[in-house]
């Protein structure tokens, strides 16, 4: 551990009755890098993710981001800390606006008071314009998020993201049922990202994998199987095995 | 669920408004006293219903013990009028204490010889009482059909409570409001249901200014987000127990109010009020009149509670098979409630089957608004 990383897991272990979904996963990230995590099914990969942000509370072991620790707190805090997620399947407020869904993310403090009392600051609607900009939604601000395509549901969420101001992003696929343009665009999008903020990509699409140009690491039965470019890793014998498949399979 | 609202040209309102309080006004001149008080009960019920709206159909928390709330409110009004009013029978405390041998009044019912603190007291000790029962449960992450069950358990108990306690509250009789006196006016004197009356008319109209004002912008948006995905809520930094509990004892607060007037007009509060029946034909008002609309919840319990006083007027016993038959029907027919239903897409739908208007192929939105503006 040395005081450039913002997150370090130390010996995360997670047992659900008996069944250890992480088994001593270790895991360091310096701040700014961009992470990708690939594993197959059951790795452990959404289960990592849950432990970070507080909706799982390991069993053993240790997650320290920024200097703390975030064990045992709530998920809330833990959002306020600096850390955000994005889910796997799209989950965005589909009964309101895409402007409504980025005025929930951007807004600080996140107060009852300061939502009932206040109108929502300057800065915060032009930060709501730059998003929809980015994530080319302008034209649809006052549309509901439920009526938008999957992939402009997508990029919603990770616009959400990115307003929350983030030190750590957490992605859980981003280019699930993406076409190979949209796909694209998120790697660009992501790769933009980090350098100032440190984002951990998960995801099965080793093309996108490839795209983001980042380390990766490959996960296993719970536990850190080998780190490094994805140039290392695919020689790497042990992915090759149990992730990538032998060619003679 | 779609919230969409029609758009109302200004002229269109103002005269709803005229119309609406001309109505108000002349209401007690148009109607023999005995309907006045039944719409006027009527009305206070809708305020209740508000309040379930607020956290049933915005918040998603379905509560089936909002008449602990209401009773108490009912409960706050009727002891100070009850201990305003008993200075001529022994021991200057209320006439029931005697048959119970109670002399000393008990310490509980001092506070509320205040007018001051009974106005207060009638929406501050429910909105208190609701806050705490709902941040324990919410802080517990109790949710759903527990949340449900759980709020009905807590009814069932305060029922017994009241139920059981002659010494402290009268027991099951109640307390009687008709006969004691306001501000030197017997409470269920012809003028006084006038004034109630329009208390009433001006407190719906109060709570439903007030219930808009809460759930407008973005706090309104973070109890449909608890509603619809409230991890994702948790996930982006909020923390729902304080939005869940807050609302829950706004709702708790309304009903205290809407109790009370129901009580002041009906003649008694009893524990009856905290039946588990009663609780559920609130949940019904509002599922009827849409839920999410706030108008709906208010037109719901106006409406139902008028048809049935109808019905049992012409073929008594025979309400509880309609509203039964109501409420399947809005359940399957009509999910969004019948205002929902109209503010939404459905008088379209039923225009295009019988061929009145043209079919929409692509998105509402885009359709509606491109060809309908430019045939106008």
């Amino acid at each position: 551990m040395n005081n450039k990383d913002l997150l370090n897991l130390i010996d995360i272990t997670v047992s659900f009755e008996g069944f250890l979904a992480l088994n001593k996963l270790n895991l360091n990230l310096k701040k700014g890098e961009l992470r990708a995590v690939i594993g197959p099914n059951g790795a452990g990969k959404t289960t990592f993710l849950d432990v970070i942000t507080g909706k799982v509370k390991p069993t053993k072991g240790e997650v320290i981001f920024k200097g703390k620790s975030l064990v045992g707190r709530k998920e809330h805090k833990i959002a306020r800390l600096g850390v955000g997620r994005k889910f796997q399947s799209p989950r965005i407020f589909e009964n309101l606006t895409v402007k409504e869904n980025l005025e929930i993310s951007v807004t600080t403090p996140k107060s009852p008071l300061n939502l009932i009392n206040k109108c929502i600051k300057d800065e915060q609607l032009n930060e709501i314009e730059r998003l929809m900009k980015i994530v080319n939604l302008a034209q649809k601000v006052d549309s509901k998020a439920g009526s938008l395509s999957h992939g402009q549901k997508q990029w919603l969420e990770i616009a959400m993201l990115v307003g929350q101001k983030p030190d750590l992003m957490l992605v859980d696929e981003p280019v699930a049922g993406l076409t190979d343009e949209e796909t694209d665009l998120t790697a660009d999008l992501l790769k933009s990202l980090s350098g100032e903020n440190t984002v951990v990509v998960i995801d099965h699409d080793m093309e996108f994998i490839r795209r983001l140009d980042s380390n990766v690491s490959v996960l296993n039965q719970g536990t850190v199987l080998c780190e490094g470019t994805m140039e290392t890793i695919q020689k790497d014998k042990k992915v090759i095995d149990v992730y990538l498949g032998r060619p003679e399979d | 669920m779609s919230l969409s609202k029609i758009k109302f040209d200004k002229k269109i309102i103002l005269s709803f408004w005229i119309i609406l309080i001309a109505l108000i006004i002349a209401a007690p001149t148009l109607l023999p006293v005995f309907r006045l008080n039944l719409l006027g009960r009527y009305l206070s019920l809708s305020i209740v219903a508000l309040g379930v709206d607020l956290i049933w159909g915005y918040t998603g928390l379905l509560s089936l013990g909002q008449g602990i709330f209401f009773a108490l409110g009912g409960y706050c009004a009727a002891m100070y009028l009850q201990i305003t009013s008993s200075s001529e029978f022994p021991n200057n405390i209320p006439e029931f204490f005697a048959l119970y041998g109670v002399e000393k009044l008990p310490f509980f019912w001092e506070p509320f010889k205040s007018p001051v603190f009974t106005f207060l007291a009638i929406w501050i000790i429910p909105a208190l009482v609701a806050g705490l029962i709902g941040f324990l449960v919410f802080r517990n992450r109790i949710k759903g059909v527990y949340f449900s069950i759980l709020t009905q358990a807590s009814l069932l108990v305060f029922f017994n409570f009241f139920n059981g306690q002659q010494k402290l509250i009268n027991g099951t009789n109640g307390l009687k409001t008709d006969v004691t006196q306001l501000f030197g006016q017997m409470v269920g004197s012809e003028f006084m249901q006038r004034i109630f009356f329009w208390i009433t008319a001006l407190l719906v109209i109060a709570a439903w200014f007030f219930a808009k004002w809460v759930v407008k912008g973005r706090f309104g948006n973070i109890l449909i987000g608890i509603r619809d995905d409230e991890p994702r809520v948790r996930f982006t930094g909020y923390n729902p127990v304080i939005f869940k509990t807050i609302i829950f004892s706004i709702a708790g607060g309304l009903a205290g109010i809407s109790g009370a007037l129901y009580t002041v007009q009906s003649g008694i509060v009893s524990p009856q009020f905290m039946t588990v029946p009663f609780s559920i034909e609130m949940v019904i008002w509002v599922a009827v009149g849409g839920r999410g609309t706030l108008l709906g919840a208010i037109l719901g319990a106006v409406f139902i509670n008028y048809a049935k006083s109808l019905v049992s007027e012409a073929l008594p016993a025979s309400w509880m098979f309609i509203q039964g038959g109501l409420f399947i029907l809005v359940v399957t027919a009509l999910p969004e409630g019948v205002l929902g239903w109209i503010q939404g897409d459905g008088p379209r739908n039923l225009l295009q089957k019988f061929g009145l208007k043209r079919k929409i192929e692509t998105y509402p939105s885009l359709e509606v608004k491109n060809k309908e503006g430019n045939n106008e």
